[in-house]
């Protein structure tokens, strides 16, 4: 007994610490964006630069449904423990790779031609990733310890990001920005910090055996010829796939990417919170929300899976506006101004800090007795700035810092983000691993998740600055896309899907 | 409750040609050659018709079924899965 315990937290090390390092190789692209499209994308057009960053970005999700099948059918082949350690070699050498690739200056379009290749396969990898850890540790799992046991798997996605976000904010935090962003400069260390971690990974993987009903399916000459024609041309393996996709995974997707990603992005480009406040707010709030993907999982052992993963997509859709609302509200700089004169929190200085005659801007450090400062920047054009109408001035806020309460808060909002990821994201990989047939688990279960979280939720992001484009006025217009899909799929799941616990996954 | 499946079923089939009525018609009306935002770029609009059209028929798919009582009783087994 005391075996079969060591060896299940074996299996299970083995397969959360690569699945760690391929999350946080896939993530340290997308937080690096804006110095990675100075580098790697023609200057002179910092939009166009951006922007194919994040299309680059958003082709490392698109591409990750091939990666579902592409190994998902192979693990479905030749077994699980080749297929991802598989993966984990082909994104750990090209997360390491981009690290080397020279800039836009030195070898011109080859530089983005090879950056969006290497993402490409990062993508392909990450496809084939998961499905392989989650089947991996549940085909180890004794029965009624299956969503516990795989939940380690789903905390790993959550301490990849941890781990990206510390590693690169670490890295920023010890040199000067333009070391940080120059052509070979400190951007570039998380990069390579990857092959160490791959390299350990790997190892332990290496000793690792095969899963053991994959071992007997094989054995026996049972294992599936075709995994593509069985999970996705066989009607009733198929209606369980969409089933899988639009009521539980879709939504899962949107809860996650909004709880982790766009909250982010939102307190920094949107409340302007300043980079060291904006990232340890998150830091803070996945350290104290991710011991709750094991309780999730935990308890969808006891009381099933489905409702937990309903409720985490109801609370989403009930009280996301209400809460990034609140970071708006907080952080409005016009407000500390106004309520400076009053409260407690009155200025002690506003002082001009820097001025650029060119273009007439000006910058105002603001600071309060309460611990709150920003930097008011006013631009005026006298006819020779493009961005501004001649004769005209605006006036923008950079580098919010939080009063320590507002601090904690804002802590506490996104620890509540993070809680419904827990929800959502904990029990799935047993709900999914019990919906399919073990010869064809792995290809079955991967292409609904990597949909549901590399489509539906990879998006967010990016249709939530499409939105709010289209409609500048409401500055959270970007949520009603996770919000509607999250509620789409609260729907299918609540009707359709039953709260039943597969005991046997043996079959 | 299995009614309730069925009809809803039919909301599927008819939400799929829906939301891409409005993927194509947000396209036509934000592409702009001579505007500079992301929401004017046809290549952008290119990317999300593609990706969202063949999800639209999986949801097309998923009501028909849900309309012929494919989802009525869920399998208990792999077994019945595979039959």
């Amino acid at each position: 007994m005391q075996n079969q315990t060591k060896g299940i937290w074996k299996v299970i090390t083995a397969s959360s610490v690569g699945t760690m390092i391929e999350w946080y190789d896939f993530y340290i692209f997308g937080m690096l964006a804006k110095t990675i499209s100075t580098q790697f994308f023609p200057e002179g057009n910092p939009t166009a630069a951006l922007l194919s960053t994040l299309a680059i970005f958003a082709a490392g999700f698109i591409v990750r449904p091939f990666g579902a099948l592409v190994f998902g059918r192979l693990g479905d082949l030749i077994g699980r423990k080749y297929t991802f350690l598989l993966t984990l070699i082909l994104m750990g050498g090209s997360t390491f790779l981009i690290g080397l690739v020279p800039g836009y200056k030195s070898i011109g379009i080859a530089a983005p031609v090879l950056v969006l290749l290497l993402r490409l396969i990062q993508g392909l990898a990450l496809g084939g990733e998961y499905g392989g850890a989650a089947t991996y540790v549940a085909e180890h799992a004794p029965p009624g310890k299956r969503g516990y046991y795989t939940s380690w798997i789903q905390t790993t996605a959550t301490l990849g990001l941890f781990t990206a976000l510390a590693v690169i904010m670490l890295v920023k935090l010890n040199m000067p920005d333009a070391d940080f962003n120059a052509e070979w400069g400190g951007w570039r260390y998380p990069f390579w910090i990857s092959i160490l971690l791959v390299i350990i990974s790997i190892y332990i993987r290496l000793k690792m055996k095969e899963s053991p009903m994959f071992s007997r399916l094989k054995m026996e000459g049972k294992t599936s010829t075709n995994p593509l024609k069985e999970s996705f041309r066989h009607k009733g393996n198929f209606k369980m796939v969409l089933l899988a996709l639009f009521g539980a995974v879709m939504g899962q997707g949107v809860i996650w990417y909004t709880g982790q990603f766009y909250a982010q992005n939102f307190l920094e480009t949107k409340c302007n919170i300043e980079f060291e406040q904006s990232r340890t707010i998150m830091l803070w709030a996945i350290a104290f929300a991710t011991p709750f993907f094991l309780f999730f999982g935990w308890l969808s052992d006891k009381i099933g899976r489905k409702w937990i993963m309903m409720l985490g997509m109801l609370l989403g859709i009930l009280t996301y506006r209400p809460i990034f609302n609140t970071f708006l509200k907080d952080t409005d700089a016009n407000e500390w101004i106004k309520q400076g004169t009053s409260n407690n929190g009155y200025i002690t200085q506003a002082k001009p800090i820097a001025s650029a005659d060119s273009f007439k801007i000006t910058e105002i450090q603001y600071d309060f007795t309460d611990g709150k400062k920003f930097i008011e920047v006013l631009k005026y054009n006298p006819g020779i700035n493009k961005g501004i109408p001649d004769g005209q001035s605006v006036i923008e806020f950079k580098n919010k810092h939080l009063s320590s309460d507002v601090y904690w808060k804002f802590v506490a909002l996104i620890f509540l983000l993070i809680l419904y990821v827990t929800m959502v994201y904990g029990p799935i990989a047993a709900f999914l691993v019990e919906l399919f047939p073990t010869k064809i688990r792995y290809t079955s279960m991967s292409l609904p998740y990597h949909i549901g979280n590399g489509v539906f939720g990879g998006l967010v992001p990016f249709i939530g600055l499409l939105l709010t484009t289209a409609y500048p006025k409401d500055p959270l217009v970007g949520l009603w896309y996770p919000i509607s899909v999250a509620a789409l799929c609260f729907i299918i799941g609540t009707i359709y899907l039953n709260n039943k616990i597969d005991k046997e996954v043996n079959d | 409750m299995n009614s309730l499946k069925k009809y809803l079923g039919i909301i599927w089939l008819l939400l799929a040609p829906v939301i891409f009525y409005f993927l194509v018609a947000g396209a036509i009306q934000n592409i702009d050659s001579a505007g500079k935002k992301d929401i004017n770029n046809p290549v952008i609009w290119i990317i999300i018709i593609s990706i969202f059209t063949p999800i639209a028929i999986g949801l097309m798919i998923f009501g028909w079924y849900a309309l012929k009582g494919e989802y009525d009783y869920l399998p208990d087994s792999s077994k019945e899965i595979e039959d």
